[in-house]
């Protein structure tokens, strides 16, 4: 089937297939990895501020430590600001499920046939499942009774707020049994064994590499060179424009020596924290489920025009009752990374914690009125915030002028965010 | 010789990778209505736009000569000053505001600051009786119906001692009896000496109204006529280039059995519980034919639609449809289109269209099971689908990558089209198909929809340009106040058989 024009209609203007030139197409690429850039050329200011102490291993692995509950929550909070929505009890929640957490494993005394309640993995499985629930009875409201998520999830941080006090009787609870621990504290075996790289020697000491870390990290490469070269071919072969292929090649060894940079840095120090793993897993499924998958297309969709949506045969209700259930897990998964860190759930844990997370969402690219934003933005979002915090710290940087930069660099990044895409429209 | 009030010289304006007006003149004369007719994307806007300073002197190349001087307006408020007001096709009213509020908006009637509200309602009433409109001046602008804010809108520009009025598509979601009344209005603003500029795809009312008509095609300016060359054809002509032989594609109905019947259809307003918006409805569809509804404004044929897809519009909604000799479920959207409806929406910007995404993701939203397997998507079958459909409704964009809102009112619909046509549907409604766009996408979509009706598909068109549902359909219902009030085959009607047939119901129902 094929539309004649209207016998007086202008020739449809065919358009060109487009030939993608070199600069064209690098252009293209910087607008996608501009904000991979600011994170760099951020992470090189405080390099050279701090003397060098920003990039050294054991604070590099720091700086992931510190920041992965953040940007396992900005995850969440990712599709429920594309969907439109805003979940303010986060911050809350997360303190809640640590004090729940802390309660199961070392507060509350079971008695001997309830005794497994309080092993590590099943009062996280536990805890996960009672942030689903968190959640998913927000989402319900939200969706089906249509609240504003603004106010019920400000009530929720209230609510959470005051059931966290009530839980631990005001008092801090620890410390965690030591498998718990390891969730944050943890890094991964080495199965290899450790190689002394003699040559690599600085002030007489060796370098002594996690080699496991590095076996994964070369893996990791490969597989990502792999399918990259792969996808390149499959659009080859149904006929679709591919960038330069001198493009293809600068752009996957840029990102593959970046990929082993970090992976030496943390390898040289104490290899792979559990907790990256865990990190890295989530991030991959929700670059996956946002990029792939109905149902992150159905948020998007949602998020741009919820009317539109739902006269598309998508229903918008389930999927927001499912946003906020994948959120109130993320949170409870957060809430017991940040308390096995700290190794105890303390009544202030978490709180404010959310507006970190929808910052890092923000600086990532996301729009408020939904429809716009990547986990990739979301997660390097979280990072900037993480390294100006980490670096200002080093430079002792006080903390009232740390929170005002803080500000400034959110405002000038949505504020630049918008400019950019004002003067392209 | 009356003279000149505007002169446009040579007005050329760029936008990035795009130019959208090229070498255009445009000379109004003091005292006329003039008209300005084009396609969609044609530039009629983007000109108006300059006229009034939102693109600011210096972003456009020419000159903008008004009452013989040179003006170089950087925003609303210079062109206004000099008694240029525009009013846009999407009015610019606060609906929470009363009438007299939003009449004095930005111009209120005070004194160091403190509102003058006597003052403000006695003005308010002047200029309202001056457009004919006999409101209360403390109603809120939300409580009145679409024809009558636009009456306030104009009362608001004759507030700003208007000279120049510049009326942007200001019948489009008028009713006939409104649209006629404004036009009423325009002839009488004449005789007091305002000059208007009117943009309207409304040929029979150009042809009833304008002096003068200056048509432009992509970006540039083709004629401009005088009263006495005015036709309604020469007019398309110039528009599209060629003489447009026939407005409607011919085709030869090839209808069989019955594919869908709606019995006993019943509908309740989704607020006022007690009001029936739909009453007994009863239709039937066969397999290759192309049904239109007629019926006034507010008719409750867009009502009984939505209701009809997925229970999108009311409540308390009885009745069945049966499809190929079965009871099917469309009790929400997805049984629906599950079951082979879809529905077009009249508004495609509020309902139709995620105006931030892409063409691509729009085309596919409403059947990503065929581009997904196990709820994960193959991107380039989504792209060979995507390329397919812009390729078979000719969708004009640099790629399918385009932003949606970022097209002409024309190439929207086309994605709107492509959508439903990628969902795959036996029973397509199509609600004002060609609302606001060109005549030649017209033709375009009416071209799909026989090709659709060929392929053995029922299509159920509701129309308020009767002359369309004439050119288009095999058989008509007649819907008033949410009933069924005639049916008959097209090839018998006639628009005054049409009126005939709701003017009796109106008699019979009072």
């Amino acid at each position: 089937m094929t539309v004649q024009t209207a016998p007086g209609g202008t020739a449809a203007a065919k358009a060109k297939p487009s030939e993608l030139s070199f600069l064209g197409a690098l252009q293209a690429n910087m607008r996608d990895y501009g904000l991979l850039l600011a994170l760099i050329l951020i992470m090189l200011f405080f390099q050279y501020f701090t003397n060098g102490v920003l990039f050294k291993p054991v604070n590099l692995t720091n700086i992931i430590l510190q920041n992965s509950y953040i940007i396992v929550m900005a995850l969440g909070m990712l599709l429920v600001i594309v969907a439109g929505h805003i979940d303010l009890s986060v911050g809350s929640v997360s303190g809640f499920i640590g004090a729940l957490a802390a309660m199961l494993m070392v507060g509350w005394r079971f008695p001997p046939e309830l005794a497994f309640l309080a092993h590590p993995l099943v009062a996280g499985a536990i805890c996960l499942a009672a942030g689903a629930a968190i959640g998913a009875a927000q989402g319900y409201i939200i969706a089906y009774h249509r609240v504003p998520a603004f106010i019920v999830t400000l009530a929720g941080m209230l609510i959470f707020k005051g059931l966290s006090l009530a839980v631990l009787a005001g008092k801090s609870v620890g410390p965690f049994p030591a498998e718990f621990q390891l969730l944050s504290a943890g890094f991964i075996p080495d199965f290899v064994g450790p190689i002394t790289m003699p040559w690599l020697a600085e002030n007489g000491q060796n370098v002594v590499l996690h080699s496991t870390t590095m076996v994964i990290a070369i893996l990791a490469v490969v597989g990502m060179v792999f399918s990259a070269i792969r996808g390149r071919a499959r659009r080859k072969l149904r006929g679709y424009d591919v960038e330069p292929f001198s493009l293809f090649v600068v752009k996957n060894v840029v990102i593959a020596a970046l990929v082993m940079f970090f992976a030496y840095m943390l390898a040289s120090y104490r290899g792979l924290p559990n907790v990256l793993v865990v990190m890295g897993i989530l991030i991959a499924g929700f670059v996956f489920l946002t990029k792939k998958m109905t149902f992150g297309r159905r948020i998007y969709a949602l998020g741009g025009n919820l009317k539109a949506a739902s006269l598309s045969g998508i229903k918008t209700e389930r999927t927001t009752f499912y946003i906020f259930a994948i959120m109130g897990a993320l949170a409870a998964l957060a809430g017991m990374i940040y308390a096995a860190r700290l190794n105890s759930a303390t009544p202030k844990a978490g709180q404010g914690l959310e507006l970190d997370v929808i910052a890092a969402v923000f600086i990532g690219g996301a729009s408020a009125l939904g429809g716009v934003g990547q986990v990739a933005g979301a997660v390097i979002g979280a990072f900037i915030m993480g390294v100006m915090n980490n670096g200002m710290s080093i430079m002792g940087v006080n903390i009232d002028w740390q929170q005002m930069i803080k500000g400034v660099v959110l405002l000038a990044a949505v504020f630049f965010d918008l400019y950019n895409k004002n003067r392209s429209a | 010789m009356s003279k000149t009030i505007l002169e446009m010289r040579s007005i050329t304006k760029t936008f990035p990778g795009v130019k959208a007006l090229s070498d255009v003149n445009l000379d109004v004369v003091e005292g006329e209505i003039h008209a300005i007719c084009g396609e969609n994307g044609a530039g009629k806007s983007t000109l108006m736009k300059v006229l009034s300073g939102v693109y600011p002197h210096g972003s456009y190349e020419g000159q903008i000569v008004y009452k013989g001087e040179e003006q170089h307006f950087r925003s609303i408020r210079d062109s206004e000053h000099k008694g240029i007001v525009i009013i846009h096709q999407e009015l610019a009213l606060v609906p929470l505001l009363s009438i007299a509020e939003n009449i004095f908006l930005g111009n209120e009637q005070a004194k160091g600051g403190v509102i003058d509200w006597d003052e403000t309602r006695d003005g308010a009433r002047k200029l309202l009786s001056m457009v004919g409109l006999s409101e209360d001046p403390d109603t809120l602008v939300t409580n009145i119906g679409v024809g009558k804010q636009q009456l306030v809108e104009i009362a608001k520009a004759l507030s700003k001692q208007v000279q120049l009025l510049i009326l942007d598509e200001p019948t489009a979601s008028l009713s006939e009896k409104d649209s006629q009344a404004l036009l009423d209005l325009l002839l009488e603003f004449k005789k007091q000496g305002i000059t208007s500029i009117i943009i309207s795809h409304k040929l029979n009312e150009i042809s009833r109204i304008a002096d003068r008509v200056t048509v432009i095609r992509d970006g540039r300016t083709i004629e401009t006529m005088d009263t006495d060359q005015i036709t309604e054809d020469r007019i398309i002509t110039s528009m599209v280039g060629r003489s447009l032989d026939d407005r409607y594609p011919t085709r030869e109905p090839k209808i069989g059995d019955v594919i869908i019947e709606v019995k006993n259809w019943s509908v309740y307003h989704p607020q006022h519980r007690e009001r029936q918006v739909t009453k007994d409805v009863n239709i039937t569809l066969r397999k290759g034919e192309v049904v239109g509804i007629a019926g006034l404004m507010g008719s409750g044929r867009t009502e009984f639609a939505m209701s009809l897809f997925g229970r999108s519009y009311g409540q308390k909604i009885t009745g069945e449809v049966i499809k190929d000799g079965q009871r099917i479920d469309v009790s929400t959207v997805e049984r629906a289109i599950r079951n082979g409806i879809a529905y077009g929406t009249e508004d495609r910007k509020t309902f139709g269209l995620n105006l931030i995404d892409h063409i691509k993701h729009n085309v596919t939203i409403a059947n990503l099971p065929g581009i997904s397997r196990w709820g994960v998507i193959d991107d380039l079958t989504e792209l060979d689908v995507a390329n397919d459909y812009r390729k078979k409704t000719n969708i004009r964009s640099s790629s399918v990558y385009q932003t949606v809102g970022n097209l002409s009112g024309g190439n929207q619909q086309k994605v709107v089209l492509s959508k439903w046509l990628y969902a795959n549907p036996d029973v397509l409604i199509l609600d004002e198909p060609t609302r606001g766009i060109d005549v030649g996408a017209k033709y375009e979509i009416y071209t799909i929809i026989n090709q659709l009706a060929a392929q053995g598909k029922a299509i159920l068109v509701i129309s308020s340009e009767m002359p369309e549902l004439l050119g288009i359909t095999d058989r008509l219902y007649v819907m008033n106040e949410g009933r069924i009030v005639g049916e008959m085959p097209t090839s018998e009607a006639s628009q005054e058989k049409i009126m005939r047939a709701i003017v009796r119901a109106e008699g019979k129902a009072s």
